[in-house]
């Protein structure tokens, strides 16, 4: 790549990316936010950081591996197991990676 | 309490998920000098636009030689999903002057989302303080993926198959860990679920299209479900106290 088009790649990239991410933060003293929208968007949490873990535990090889042979899997459940036994934070991650690692090492012995 | 005390906050929550992004700044940076790329190339991207996955697609239509217009519409498409987040935080930085929002803006990446968020629902985080907390997870994030993009384009990953460790799986765990107490009513199950099963279903999808589409999914299917709740709610607090509509 030329240094004209690196600049413009990484000029691009960052217009859309920051453009995405600030544009309701500049206009948020004049955006009022429809009640129906704030009933909604306190869904947001759940629901993206759910998106994003799901494939990474049920398909950590790009296919769907609903097997104890899984350490995302066993992980992911030791940790979801904990949390909603428990909720704490700190315990939940603690024991979803030593189960993760543990499981990781037995499977590969 | 003190800027510090706020900022260290946000950088504590973070911890987890600082350590498993390491191994992909190091990847990044690597990936970047084995494509043949100049090492500003790689180091000015973390820096200027620092946004994890959407920097590994662009990479990847890079080596494909795609033209510049592909690279920056798909860049837009796959970090689309932080309007969601901006839109949930409106409320919270709407009394913030404009450099700051602007600051926090550049900053709002999914890991300082999740990990700042849930402070502002407990009131850790309140008006005073709750952007500081927000800098504190920010700068934390950004130090690290600057810092690791930097070793890695210098020698490439430093401890060879690192990424292969499974290091990413403490990010995974600390959004369960945000997951969880969210869960004591039915809607976010139902939220909870309908975006697992989408993401699954969808994520053959190209560009985290797959993401994007789950995560509307689960926010309409919460809100819908929530309304429902709240429908049968009113009725039955109608019949008890015997006031109809």
């Amino acid at each position: 790549m030329s240094l004209l088009d690196s600049v413009l790649v990484i000029l691009g990239m960052f217009l859309v990316t920051f453009g995405v991410r600030f544009v309701l933060f500049a206009r948020a003293h004049k955006v009022v936010m429809p009640v129906f929208l704030d009933r909604a968007l306190k869904f947001v949490p759940v629901a993206v950081l759910t998106a994003i873990i799901t494939p990474m535990i049920l398909m950590p090889d790009q296919y769907m591996a609903i097997t104890l042979l899984n350490p995302w899997l066993l992980g992911g459940l030791a940790a979801f197991a904990v949390g909603i036994w428990r909720q704490q934070q700190l315990l939940t991650i603690l024991v979803g990676v030593v189960v993760f690692f543990v499981a990781k090492y037995a499977i590969s012995l | 309490m003190n800027t510090l005390q706020y900022m260290r906050q946000g950088a504590v929550a973070s911890i987890p998920m600082i350590v498993g992004g390491i191994p992909f700044g190091l990847l990044f940076g690597s990936l970047a000098s084995s494509y043949g790329l100049s090492p500003w190339f790689a180091v000015a991207m973390s820096a200027f636009v620092f946004a994890g996955s959407a920097q590994f697609v662009a990479l990847g239509l890079i080596a494909l030689h795609s033209p510049i217009w592909v690279i920056v519409s798909t860049t837009f498409i796959v970090n689309l999903r932080h309007l969601l987040y901006a839109a949930d935080l409106v409320k919270f930085v709407k009394h913030l002057p404009m450099p700051m929002r602007a600051i926090m803006g550049f900053g709002l990446i999914d890991e300082t989302y999740a990990a700042v968020r849930p402070l502002y629902g407990t009131g850790a985080a309140d008006e005073e303080g709750g952007h500081k907390v927000y800098l504190g997870s920010f700068i934390s994030f950004y130090v690290m993926w600057n810092v690791t993009t930097i070793l890695g384009v210098l020698s490439g990953e430093l401890i060879p198959g690192m990424s292969e460790w499974g290091l990413e799986f403490a990010m995974v765990a600390t959004f369960i860990g945000i997951i969880t107490p969210y869960l004591k009513r039915r809607p976010f199950w139902f939220c909870m679920l309908s975006a697992g099963v989408a993401s699954v279903v969808l994520s053959g999808l190209p560009n985290n299209l797959g993401l994007l589409v789950s995560a509307v999914i689960g926010v309409a299917v919460g809100y819908f479900s929530d309304s429902a709740v709240d429908d049968e709610k009113s009725i039955r607090n109608g019949e008890a106290q015997g006031v109809g509509k």
